[in-house]
C-alpha cells in the first residue's frame, strides 16, 4: 500500500467523544437515498470511476474451500484485472493497473505472497478468529503475528461484538490496542461487523473507539453476517472517520465490504466517499472496496464503454 | 477532459438529461401554444403571446398565448357546462377516470419531468424523483376519496366551478394539489399557471385528454395577472384556489369578499428550522441542504430560518459552510447537481436585493464557494449569520436559496423565536429526544411539522399554513372539505354590491328610552343591568354608555352596556391570557374541557324556566318554542361536551415510514358575532363547537335580543369555565365587529348577520389573513341538527396540523 499520509497513531480512549455524537437512522436514510441520485458520472467521467474502484478492490475469497490453487487464479486476476485490450483502448496501459490488494485466510498468506513476487500489490490477511472473533485473545494475537511473519501486509482484524452491545468501551480499545501492537508495520483494518452491532448509534462509536485505538482503515463487515456494507452504515463509518480526522488531523480510511457486486453500486460508494470525505478516499490508501464479484461487472461496464455493446459476463476472464 | 486527467482528479463531469423528446413535443406545436379549453386547443385572432424561456440558458421555449375576457368566458363556460354531466357522474365512475390520469401521468412521467426542468430551471433529479412522482400520487389517492365520496361523504357534495391560480415554483405539484381533489370530488377546473412556467401545465392537459376525461372538466388557460382577476371575479365560479405570495392571497381575499365564493390559500413562509444539541448535526446539516437549496430556495414552506441551540452554534456553522461548498450549481437538466436555476431574472434580482439588505442590516454574508455557470440565472447557495429577530431579513420571505439564522438558549426560546413570526407554514424540529422534539412540534404554530426530517409531502397530508400563511388545506381529508359544501346548502349569491369604502359598522352609543304606555303603580324590582364578560368577570362598558333592549312590541325590557372597540380590546386580551394560563384552556385535556361544558349544560337545565321566560320576554314566542330552544342548547352543549374529546385529528397514511400524525388543533382566538334569530341557541351552537375544540372566544351576542347571553355569563360563572374562555361584549354588532375584522390577533371570526356585514368581515379580515366563517345574511334552521350542529361547526373550530414523525433504530 502507498501511503502518503501520516499513519494513525491513536490516542488515548475519550468517552466523551465516543457516547457525545447523536445518530438519527431517518436522517441517515435521507442522506442515503438521495446520495447515488445527487451525482451521477457519464461516458468518459463513469470509465475512469469504474477504472479507480477497480484499484480500490481487495480481491477477496474467504470460504472454506479455499486452495492454493484457488489463490493462485486471485492473485493473477489481481496483477491483470482489466484485459489487455480494454486498457489499451482506455488508454490506460501506462498506469499500472492492479486491485488494491488480495484478501485471503490467513493459512494462505504464503500461497498469495508467492503469487503476487514482484508486484507492489499487498497481501490481507484477515486475523483474530475471523469472522466472529471469538477464539481465546492468544491465539487471535498469534494469528495476526504468524499472518505478517509470512507476509501479509494488511491484517483485517475482527471485534468483540458484545463488547460493544454491552457498552465496554475500555474492553474493545484495549483489545484494538492490543491487535494493533502485533500488526506491527502491517496496516491494520478493523473489522466492526456492523451486522452485529444492532444500531447505528453503536456503529459510530465502535468506529470511534476503534479509530483510537489506532485502526488505520475501518471496515464494515466480514461478509458473513446477515446484513454487510450498506450506505447507511457505511455512511455513520465515514462520517465518524471524518470526525476523528477533525479532531485529530489523521485520516483513516474505510473498506465496505459484503454485498457490492455492481459497477452502479460501486459509484454511490465511490459518491459517498467524494462527498463525505473527499478526494483523498477515492483512492487504494484510503478506500478499499472487499468484493470478490465486483470487478466482474466493473470491467463489464468499461468494456461496454470501450465497445458501446453490453458485455457478456464469460467475456472477462475468471479470477 | 482526457480519460488519464480525470482518473487522476476524479473530477465530476458533465451528466445530461436529453432535451430531445420535449423539443420535438414543442417543435409539433410550432413552439407556439392556444388555450387548452374542452380538451381542444383554441386560439383567438390577434391575441397577445408571451414568450417562456429556460432560465438555465435564456433560450426562448416557447410562447403562449395572453387570454383576455373572451376566453376566460369561453373556459368558465366550458368547466360550467361539463360540471352539470361531472358532478352527476357517480364517484365510482369518477374514480375510474382519476386512475386513468393517475396512470398517464406515470407514462409520461420523463417528458412531463424534462419539460418542468427546463421552464422553471429546477434540477432534474427533482421534478423526476419528486414533483412529477407526487402529482400521479395525487391523482391515486383522490381517485380512492373519488370511489368513496358518496358513502364517507355524504353530508357534502361538489362546489361547482374552480378558478385555480398557481405559482411557478411547482408548477406541476400545485396543478396536482388544486386539480386532484376538486375533479375528484365532481368540481371542474379552470386552472391558470404562472406566467414564467406555463408550459408543463399545457403538456399535462394533453395527457389528461389523452387520458380520457370529457372535455371541460379540466381546462387551463394562460395569461396575465390581469386574467387571473378576471378568473377570481367571474360570476359563475364557486370557489377560488391560490397558492402565491401573501400580498396577492390578500388582494383575493378582498376581490371575493362577499360574493359566497369558497377561497383557499396557501400563502408565503418564513419557517423555522430548529437545531437542538442533542440532534444528529450531520443529519441536520442536511436537512438543511433539504429545506433551503431544495428547488433554489423558492419553496413556500422552505426552512429558510435557522434556529440553532447556542452552544453548538459554531460547530454546526462551520459544518453547514463546509457542506455548502460541497454544492453543485448547474444546468438543472445535468443529472450530477444539486441546485439549479432561479426562475427568472427578476426574482434574481429580487433574492440579491435581499441579501443585500441582510449585509446592510448587519449580517455575516457567506456564499458558497461553488462554480456558477458562465451564463443563466444562477444563484450560490448563501447563509447569512449573526442576525437578530429585528433584522427586516429575519422575517421577510426572501423564496431563494438563502438561509438566514440565529441562536437560542433554550426550548421555550426556540419556541418562542420559531413562532415570532407573521407566517405559519411549515416547521423543522431537531433533536434525537423524543419528549422534546414532539413538544416543541405541538408548540409551534404552523400547519407542517417534520422532526428530524424537513419538505416532506405526501397526498395523505394535508399542506397549509397558520396565520398569514393562508388558510385551507390540500391533501389528506382534511383537504377535501375546501371542494365541498354541505349538501343541505346552496351557493350563496347575495344580489348585492359592496363598496369597501362604504360606511359600515357606524354607531353612535345609546341614549335612555322612555317606557311607554302606562306606569306601573307597583313599586320598582332591584335594578338589574347585565355587565360586559370579560376575563370571567362582569366588567362596565368602557365607554359607560347603555342601550335599551326593546321586545318584539318595542316596550323595554332591559339594558345592557353598549360596547365600543376598547370592550373588544379587553375581551381579545383576556381571551388571549385564557391561552397562555397555565394550563392554557387548549393545553387543557378534552376530558376536562367535557367535563366543563357538560356542568353548563347542568347548571343551564337547573335555570331552564328561567330562560324560557327570557327568550318570550324578549320575542314574544310561545312557551313551547321558547322551551324548545332551550332544550336544544342544552343538547347542543352535550353536542360539543362530546366532541371535545373526539376531533384530536388522525394518523395520515403517508408514503413515510414512521408516524405522520394529523392534530385538529384549535384556531385561537376566535370572535363571534351571533344571529338575532334563536338568542341563545345561536349563541350557544357557536360558542360551544369553538370552546370545546380549544378556542377561547368573544362572543357579540344579538344585538336584538342580548339578555339571554347575559343571563348565561351567570351560568359560566358557576361552571368552572376558566376566566377569558369566554368573553361576551354587548352592543351594535356590527360596529363590535369592525374592531374585531381589524383586530391583528383574533385568529378567526364567525358573522351570521347581514350581506353586508359578511362582505365587510371577509374584506377587513385580510389584514391578518384571518379565517372567516360568515353566513352571506342567510339565516339558517338553528333547531335543524344538520344545518347547525354538523361536522362543518367542528371544522370551523380547528385547523389541522400535520406533525411528521420518522422512525428508525
Amino acid at each position: 500500500m502507498v501511503t502518503e499520509h501520516e499513519r494513525n497513531p491513536g490516542m488515548r480512549l475519550d468517552l466523551d467523544w465516543v457516547t457525545g455524537t447523536q445518530v438519527n437512522r431517518s436522517a441517515v436514510e435521507r442522506r442515503t437515498a438521495t446520495l447515488p441520485t445527487r451525482r451521477s458520472v457519464k461516458k468518459t467521467w463513469q470509465a475512469a470511476w469504474l477504472l479507480r474502484a477497480v484499484t480500490c478492490i481487495d480481491l477477496t475469497t474467504l470460504a472454506g474451500d479455499d486452495s492454493p490453487g484457488r489463490v493462485r487464479r486471485l492473485c493473477a486476476k489481481a496483477r491483470y484485472p482489466l484485459r489487455p485490450d480494454l486498457l489499451k483502448a482506455l488508454g490506460a496501459e501506462a498506469l499500472t493497473i492492479t486491485t488494491g490488494a488480495v484478501c485471503v485466510y490467513p493459512a494462505m498468506v504464503p500461497y498469495a505472497v508467492e503469487a503476487l513476487e514482484g508486484t507492489q500489490i499487498p497481501v490481507a490477511s484477515v486475523a483474530t478468529g475471523f469472522p466472529t472473533g471469538l477464539t481465546p485473545m492468544p491465539q487471535r494475537i498469534a494469528e495476526i503475528k504468524q499472518a505478517v511473519a509470512d507476509g501479509a501486509r494488511e491484517i483485517d482484524i475482527v471485534i468483540t461484538r458484545h463488547h460493544v452491545l454491552t457498552g465496554n468501551w475500555p474492553a474493545l480499545y484495549a483489545e484494538i490496542q492490543q491487535f494493533r501492537a502485533a500488526c506491527g508495520n502491517a496496516h491494520m483494518k478493523t473489522i466492526l461487523g456492523v451486522g452485529d452491532l444492532a444500531t447505528l448509534q453503536q456503529i459510530y462509536r465502535a468506529s470511534m473507539v476503534a479509530m483510537m485505538a489506532g485502526a488505520d482503515f475501518i471496515k464494515t463487515s466480514t461478509g458473513k453476517e446477515a446484513v454487510n456494507a450498506t450506505l447507511e452504515n457505511s455512511l455513520v463509518m465515514v462520517r465518524a472517520a471524518r470526525d476523528y480526522l477533525e479532531r485529530t488531523g489523521y485520516k483513516i480510511g474505510f473498506k465496505p465490504a459484503g454485498g457490492i457486486q455492481t459497477a452502479k453500486q460501486a459509484l454511490a460508494w465511490q459518491f459517498l466517499m467524494k462527498e463525505e470525505l473527499g478526494n483523498d478516499w477515492l483512492k487504494p490508501d484510503l478506500f478499499r472496496f472487499g468484493a470478490s464479484s465486483l470487478l466482474t461487472d466493473l470491467e463489464r461496464q468499461l468494456s461496454h464503454y470501450v465497445t458501446g455493446r453490453y458485455a457478456a459476463r464469460h467475456h472477462m476472464p475468471m479470477g | 477532459m482526457e480519460f488519464n486527467e480525470v482518473f487522476e482528479t476524479m473530477a465530476y463531469g458533465p451528466a445530461p438529461e436529453s432535451p430531445a423528446a420535449v423539443n420535438q413535443w414543442l417543435d409539433d406545436h410550432q413552439r407556439k401554444f392556444g388555450l387548452f379549453i374542452n380538451n381542444t386547443w383554441v386560439t383567438s385572432e390577434g391575441a397577445d403571446y408571451y414568450p417562456s424561456h429556460n432560465p438555465a440558458t435564456g433560450e426562448k421555449l416557447a410562447e403562449t398565448m395572453q387570454a383576455g375576457q373572451l376566453e376566460v368566458n369561453a373556459a368558465v363556460a366550458a368547466a360550467r357546462k361539463a360540471y352539470k354531466t361531472w358532478s352527476q357522474t357517480p364517484g365510482v365512475v369518477r374514480a375510474r377516470y382519476m386512475y386513468a390520469i393517475a396512470r398517464n401521468i406515470q407514462k409520461h412521467h420523463r417528458l412531463l419531468a424534462v419539460l418542468e426542468s427546463m421552464d422553471n430551471g429546477k434540477p432534474i433529479r427533482e421534478s423526476r424523483d419528486i414533483d412529477v412522482p407526487l402529482l400521479a400520487r395525487h391523482f391515486y389517492y383522490h381517485a380512492g376519496w373519488a370511489q368513496l365520496m358518496e358513502k364517507e361523504l355524504r353530508d357534502y357534495q361538489s362546489v361547482g366551478v374552480i378558478s385555480q391560480i398557481i405559482p411557478w415554483n411547482f408548477p406541476l405539484l400545485m396543478l396536482a394539489w388544486k386539480i386532484a381533489p376538486a375533479i375528484a370530488l365532481g368540481n371542474t377546473v379552470v386552472l391558470k399557471p404562472a406566467s414564467y412556467t406555463r408550459l408543463s401545465a399545457l403538456l399535462f392537459a394533453e395527457v389528461v385528454a389523452e387520458s380520457g376525461l370529457p372535455p371541460g372538466v379540466v381546462n387551463v388557460v394562460t395569461g396575465s395577472s390581469k386574467a387571473g382577476s378576471m378568473l377570481v371575479e367571474h360570476p359563475d365560479v364557486d370557489k377560488i384556489a391560490f397558492t402565491g405570495s401573501t400580498d396577492v392571497g390578500r388582494i383575493l381575499r378582498r376581490q371575493t369578499a362577499g360574493t359566497g365564493k369558497k377561497i383557499s390559500l396557501e400563502l408565503g413562509g418564513k419557517s423555522p428550522f430548529l437545531v437542538f444539541d442533542d440532534a444528529d448535526l450531520d443529519g441536520a446539516i442536511e436537512g438543511v441542504v433539504d429545506a433551503i437549496w431544495f428547488n433554489q430556495g423558492q419553496v413556500c414552506c422552505a426552512g429558510s430560518r435557522l434556529l440553532v441551540q447556542e452552544n453548538i452554534a459554531d460547530d454546526f456553522l462551520t459544518r453547514l459552510k463546509a457542506r455548502m461548498n460541497k454544492l453543485r450549481v448547474g444546468d438543472p437538466l445535468d443529472k450530477s447537481i444539486d441546485m439549479g436555476a432561479i426562475v427568472h431574472q427578476s426574482q434574481w434580482d429580487t433574492v440579491d436585493e435581499w441579501v443585500k439588505i441582510g449585509a446592510a442590516e448587519g449580517g455575516d454574508v457567506y456564499h458558497a464557494q461553488v462554480d456558477l455557470p458562465k451564463q443563466g440565472c444562477f444563484y450560490p447557495p448563501t447563509l447569512i449569520t449573526g442576525l437578530d429577530p429585528a433584522a427586516e431579513i429575519m422575517q421577510e420571505e426572501i423564496f431563494g436559496p438563502v438561509l438566514v439564522s440565529t441562536t437560542f438558549r433554550s426550548p421555550s426560546e426556540a419556541i418562542a423565536l420559531a413562532n415570532n413570526t407573521r407566517y405559519g407554514l411549515a416547521a423543522s424540529v431537531w433533536s434525537d429526544n423524543i419528549n422534546l422534539a414532539l413538544d416543541v412540534a405541538s408548540k409551534i404554530k404552523a400547519g407542517s411539522i417534520w422532526v428530524n426530517s424537513t419538505n416532506l409531502f405526501d397526498a395523505a397530508s394535508g399542506f397549509g399554513g397558520y396565520r398569514e400563511s393562508g388558510f385551507g388545506r390540500e391533501g389528506g381529508e382534511e383537504g377535501l372539505y375546501e371542494y365541498l359544501r354541505p349538501t343541505w346548502q346552496a351557493r350563496p349569491q347575495p344580489a348585492e354590491e359592496f363598496d369597501p369604502q362604504s360606511e359600515w359598522g357606524g354607531a353612535i352609543p345609546a341614549h335612555p328610552v322612555l317606557p311607554e304606555g302606562k306606569h306601573s303603580i307597583s313599586a320598582p324590582g332591584v335594578d338589574r343591568t347585565p355587565k360586559m364578560y370579560i376575563g370571567g368577570a362582569q366588567k362596565r362598558p368602557d365607554g359607560a354608555y347603555t342601550r335599551a333592549v326593546l321586545d318584539s312590541k318595542g316596550q323595554v325590557i332591559g339594558q345592557v352596556g353598549d360596547g365600543n372597540r376598547k370592550d373588544i380590546r379587553n375581551a381579545v386580551e383576556a381571551a388571549h391570557a385564557a391561552h397562555t394560563a397555565k394550563p392554557g384552556w387548549a393545553m387543557r385535556h378534552g376530558y376536562n374541557r367535557a367535563q366543563i361544558l357538560y356542568f353548563i349544560a347542568e347548571n343551564l337545565q337547573a335555570r331552564a324556566d328561567e330562560f324560557v321566560a327570557r327568550l318570550r320576554a324578549m320575542t314574544g314566542q310561545t312557551e313551547k318554542t321558547a322551551r324548545a330552544e332551550v332544550e336544544k342548547s342544552i343538547d347542543r352543549l352535550f353536542t360539543y361536551a362530546a366532541w371535545a374529546d373526539k376531533y384530536g385529528g388522525s394518523v395520515q397514511e403517508t408514503t413515510l415510514r414512521g408516524i405522520t400524525v394529523g392534530v385538529n388543533g384549535p384556531v385561537g382566538v376566535i370572535g363571534i358575532a351571533c344571529p338575532d334569530e334563536y338568542p341563545l341557541l345561536g349563541f350557544i351552537s357557536l360558542m360551544a363547537p369553538a370552546i370545546a375544540r380549544g378556542n377561547t372566544v368573544v362572543m357579540i351576542p344579538s344585538q336584538k335580543y342580548p339578555l339571554s347571553a347575559t343571563d348565561f355569563y351567570q351560568v359560566l360563572d358557576t361552571s368552572d369555565v376558566p376566566g377569558g374562555v369566554v368573553n361576551i361584549v354587548t352592543g351594535d354588532r356590527d360596529h363590535l365587529t369592525k374592531t374585531l375584522m381589524a383586530h391583528e390577533d383574533v385568529d378567526a371570526l364567525w358573522y351570521f348577520g347581514t350581506a353586508a356585514g359578511s362582505y365587510h368581515v371577509e374584506h377587513e379580515s385580510a389584514v391578518n389573513m384571518k379565517r372567516t366563517w360568515t353566513n352571506y345574511g342567510q339565516p339558517r334552521d338553528w333547531l335543524n341538527d344538520e344545518q347547525s350542529a354538523g361536522h362543518d361547526f367542528l371544522h370551523h373550530a380547528t385547523q389541522v396540523k400535520n406533525i411528521w414523525v420518522p422512525t428508525g433504530m
